[in-house]
């Protein structure tokens, strides 16, 4: 799961109010490199929540990204070349997504977060 | 003709496996997943402007679909119920980020920020009470209501699906209604029962007052799929297969009732043929071998 992927994802569970960011608990990340598109980073830019994305990437290791972003900055190179390395090069293969409000912890194994809620959570 | 799936087990049970690898190495089934995949695309009339869009594959499956969604360029996120259909997923190492969830516990994603839905051939799991827990109507509403809200401004959703009746196509266009979507089913080769393929088109509901829909393929033409026709109707699904099936029942059923007589005898007198007369003994039901 890449970070792209994890600053859409909201803990679901019945009664949260506010199941955004997850909190990543990383055991493995894997780097696969992927080419840029400049265009697409510009519109993912406008949907980003930079500092649940800061954060995230920070827990998988990745540390070069700013604390604050505007978009005046995406005509850097240099901070598109980060924010293409954070967004879509980072693979959280093993580890925990953990809700913020419940602590609920979701499982993420071979790539693939385990959403799936329980009866009493739906 | 082989049984539905949804009627033999739950998707997390049906797809186990054996069934997950069959699925995917059957190249027959790839090349329906395929086109139909490509026909959800030109359905969602994402703008021409080559830049890649973030969208949905619900029902991912083996990421049969999702793949043609990367061969557009475009960056997908498929959710499916299937641990063993992820699983081959990963083996076939799809672009696209896969998350194992139900779709009738709602999509749990953020608000406005997916630019397109598409799913093949899953929706109408969600018409089944797979568990006693399970409220298909509840289901249905939540996984709508999910998806209206992750949409962005102007996003289309488009659905293959495989109704098994009129009541589980009104149930699913319903729960869309509800949650605020507009749209209807545009059915390509309504006429064949082995090419036919139903899609549901929806949009967000101010958006598409004054858009179109998508003509559907026929055998004669090619689809026109441009969606800048000048259509405000909502198209509804083909008429024709019911009303086929209530002529076949007429018949197995009670057989010819008086009134049919009645009528076809006025017929051949009208055509001036020698017909006896009506008497009470007309249409009288008879007892057994006479």
């Amino acid at each position: 799961m890449r970070l792209l992927t994890h600053n859409m994802l909201s803990s679901n569970i019945r009664g949260v109010v506010n199941g955004f960011p997850l909190k990543i608990e990383a055991v493995k990340v894997v780097e696969k490199s992927v080419d840029m598109n400049t265009d697409f980073l510009k519109n993912m830019f406008e949907k980003i929540e930079w500092k649940a994305f800061v954060e995230a990437s920070v827990s998988m290791g990745y540390t070069e990204l700013p604390e604050e972003a505007d978009s005046s900055m995406l005509d850097s190179d240099e901070f598109l070349s980060r924010f293409h390395h954070a967004l879509l090069e980072l693979h959280l293969e093993e580890g925990v997504l953990v809700c913020p409000e419940t602590g609920r912890r979701f499982p993420v194994s071979k790539g693939i977060p385990n959403m799936l809620l329980h009866e009493d959570e739906v | 003709m082989a049984s539905r799936p949804e009627r033999v087990a739950p998707p997390e049970i049906f797809y186990d496996d054996t069934e997950a690898r069959k699925y995917t190495s059957s190249s027959r089934i790839i090349d329906i997943q395929a086109s139909l995949s490509e026909r959800a695309l030109e359905l969602l009339a994402l703008p021409e402007d080559g830049v890649p869009k973030l969208l949905l594959d619900i029902g991912c499956g083996s990421g049969l679909s999702g793949e043609t969604l990367s061969e557009e360029g475009h960056h997908w996120i498929g959710l499916d119920i299937s641990p063993s259909m992820l699983n081959i997923a990963v083996e076939r190492e799809v672009e696209g980020d896969l998350l194992l969830s139900d779709m009738g516990q709602g999509l749990g994603l953020r608000p406005g920020i997916i630019d397109g839905a598409i799913s093949i051939s899953a929706v109408q799991w969600l018409c089944n009470a797979d568990r006693s827990s399970h409220n298909p109507r509840l289901r249905l509403k939540a996984f709508f209501t999910s998806l209206y809200r992750c949409l962005a401004n102007g996003a289309k959703a488009v659905f293959q699906v495989y109704p098994e009746n009129d009541d589980q196509r009104e149930l699913i266009l319903s729960a869309a209604m509800q949650a605020g979507f507009a749209g209807g089913i545009v059915v390509d080769f309504p006429h064949s029962s082995k090419k036919r393929k139903e899609f549901i088109v929806l949009a967000c509901g101010q958006q598409s007052m004054g858009a179109s829909l998508s003509k559907g393929k026929t055998e004669d033409e090619m689809g026109l799929s441009d969606g800048r026709e000048d259509q405000t109707q909502v198209r509804f699904s083909d008429r024709h297969r019911p009303l086929k099936k209530q002529r076949k029942n007429d018949k197995s059923g009670k057989g010819k009732g008086k009134d049919w007589i009645l009528r076809k005898k006025e017929q051949m007198r009208r055509r001036g043929n020698d017909v006896p007369l009506d008497t009470k003994y007309t249409g009288r039901k008879r007892k057994g071998r006479f």
